[in-house]
């Protein structure tokens, strides 16, 4: 697909579903209403638009990232949770809630983030100098499993009940009642983040090349890692930091937009930033039309709907695969 | 700008891959690399792109150190094509050979006037034109092998070097390989390729490189290495000097040394 207007297209797409987050919700907010004295535009303005930021925030990060990391490793199956930096974040805030009783959210996103920079350094060290895509998923897959290791201790441990609920609430990620504090405190780390991450282009491409080949052609290897640790580090761990884990939009935003962008990671970039938004901010929106006062938890739901959605993306594959 | 190696020793790891390798590469020849298998062929041409670092030695393009090249700059100057013919996504051709156009572009930039010819330049020379709309999944071997050359001829380098170029080739393609290599040494180009075929070395060679356990045994006019006792003391075979239509001397192994 033509590249200008698939981006045209994309970010249409998120303008709109920005603006029916604002709308949509047990309380429907016309925009009719907007900006007058209308009690339900504080609805928007308090809650809902915080929301929607967050939404296309963290959309664009994890999709962003997950398109990096796939052009990286050289696998389309590589999501955030390679590197490590989702799992070691959460492992942060819940030893914020756990060890200092914590829940104001300032606390708990200063631990995730902590956590979430600890966690890159480690993977920094551990895979440094190796200038190899083995050494990094290594690195990444056993800080993963160190840090479900803890949150698990850490959650068997946890003082009460009370605590043991709240852990597995923040867990399942969702971006209900955040306010414009969390937007502040995210926003900074996931645009620096995503920044880092789009310099990567050029060194994704020569590695379509195998590593030596992208080396001959100028690219160093040790500073594309450096790069991408740091921005998957910010931008996923900040995002995990005030939404908790939602898993899904890194792996599969870049496998839905690769047929239209061309296989050129390089290419897959933005799109897949604009299409993590659109993503996040359509399921956000879906998921507090269900039946019932409470909304089921994004992370969940995205699992919910993705899954299906995948298979038959898979089979379609494999369909075509054969003919 | 010749390429040279001085007193060369390059470790993998902790084994010792490369001792005492001395050698001048000049521009406008084709030179071949050759040896048993693990005797450093391609740590030497990695080394000679610049890609590996040197235990002790050194080598340099013209009198600069090629490990105090900036690695965009390097790039320009050196093309190195790899053992492995990988293509990890289905690229379109075209958007393949333009990888060749990394080091010449900035950040960001989009393709230039210099690009776009360098690109048609390089589909033209390798006769790939036909093939620039195609997926790198839907390409032969053969097709897949001169894409990959158009790749690194795009960059529009000084050295050519390549490691193994007509491995998974038929002879067909083998052969308009080689002559591609020669046209392009002819234009001035130096090249330095890894080959294991002692006929293939001797027909395109201008001169020849023998390792053996990582210590060079020959090195010099094709004719001189691959004469009988150099390549008894490489390979450990022994040839039989045939001549071909064209007078040149081939190597046709036919036992091994008692």
């Amino acid at each position: 697909m033509n590249r200008p207007l698939l981006l045209i297209l994309l970010t249409a797409l998120v303008a709109l579903l920005f603006a029916g987050s604002l709308v949509a919700g047990k309380i429907w907010v016309p925009p009719s209403v907007w900006f007058t004295g209308d009690p339900r535009w504080w609805i928007v303005a308090e809650l809902r638009l915080p929301r929607a930021i967050l939404g296309l925030a963290i959309g664009a990060a994890l999709g962003l990232t997950g398109a990096v990391l796939q052009g990286y490793l050289r696998n389309p199956l590589a999501d955030p949770a390679v590197v490590g930096v989702s799992s070691s974040a959460a492992l942060g805030a819940v030893a914020a809630i756990v060890v200092f009783a914590a829940n104001a959210p300032l606390v708990i996103f200063g631990a995730a983030m902590l956590a979430a920079c600890g966690s890159m350094l480690l993977l920094a060290g551990l895979a440094w100098r190796a200038d190899s895509q083995v050494a990094f998923i290594l690195a990444g897959t056993v800080l993963a499993s160190l840090a479900g290791a803890l949150t698990a201790f850490l959650i068997s441990i946890a003082p009460n009940p009370f605590a043991t609920a709240e852990i597995i609430d923040w867990i399942m990620g969702a971006l209900t009642d955040r306010s414009f504090a969390e937007v502040q405190l995210a926003s900074p780390f996931i645009a620096i983040g995503c920044a880092l991450l789009l310099f990567t282009g050029r060194a994704l491409d020569a590695l379509t090349l195998g590593e030596a080949a992208a080396r001959s052609l100028g690219v160093r290897l040790a500073r594309t890692q450096l790069l991408i640790v740091l921005g998957a580090g910010l931008a996923v761990g900040a995002s995990v930091a005030v939404t908790g884990v939602v898993g899904f939009v890194g792996l599969i935003v870049p496998h839905l937009l690769r047929p239209l962008t061309g296989a050129k990671p390089s290419a897959l970039l933005l799109p897949s930033a604009l299409g993590g938004a659109v993503l996040v901010l359509a399921a956000d929106s879906l998921v507090r039309l269900g039946p019932g006062a409470a909304e089921i938890r994004l992370g969940v739901a995205m699992a919910l709907l993705g899954t299906p959605f995948f298979f038959l993306l898979l089979l379609k594959m494999r369909r075509s695969a054969w003919s | 700008m010749e390429l040279s190696v001085s007193d060369l020793a390059v470790s993998l790891g902790n084994r010792r891959v490369l001792s005492h390798v001395t050698a001048a590469f000049q521009p406008g020849r084709v030179t071949a690399i050759l040896g048993a298998n693990g005797s450093g062929k391609s740590t030497l041409v990695k080394t000679l792109a610049g890609l590996l670092d040197a235990d002790a030695g050194h080598v340099k393009l013209g009198t600069r150190h090629i490990a105090r090249i900036e690695p965009r700059e390097r790039a320009r100057l050196i093309g190195y094509l790899p053992q492995d013919p990988i293509v990890h996504w289905n690229l379109a051709v075209r958007d393949l050979v333009a990888l060749g156009r990394l080091p010449h572009r900035s950040p960001f930039a989009g393709a230039s006037q210099d690009d776009a010819m360098a690109i048609g330049a390089a589909l033209a020379a390798t006769d790939t034109h036909a093939l620039a709309d195609r997926g790198a999944d839907q390409l032969s071997g053969g097709e897949r092998a001169r894409v990959l050359l158009a790749r690194v001829l795009a960059g529009e380098p000084q050295w050519l070097l390549a490691d193994e170029p007509l491995a998974s080739l038929d002879p067909v393609h083998q052969l308009g390989l080689l002559d591609q290599l020669r046209a392009l040494a002819a234009t001035g180009m130096g090249v330095v390729i890894v080959l294991h075929d002692l006929i293939q070395a001797a027909r395109a060679a201008d001169d020849v490189l023998l390792l053996k356990a990582g210590e060079v045994v020959a090195f010099g006019p094709a004719s001189q290495a691959l004469a009988h006792q150099p390549l008894r003391d490489a390979f450990g075979v022994e040839v039989m000097i045939v001549p071909d239509e064209q007078g040149r001397l081939l190597p046709v192994p036919i036992g091994r040394t008692r």
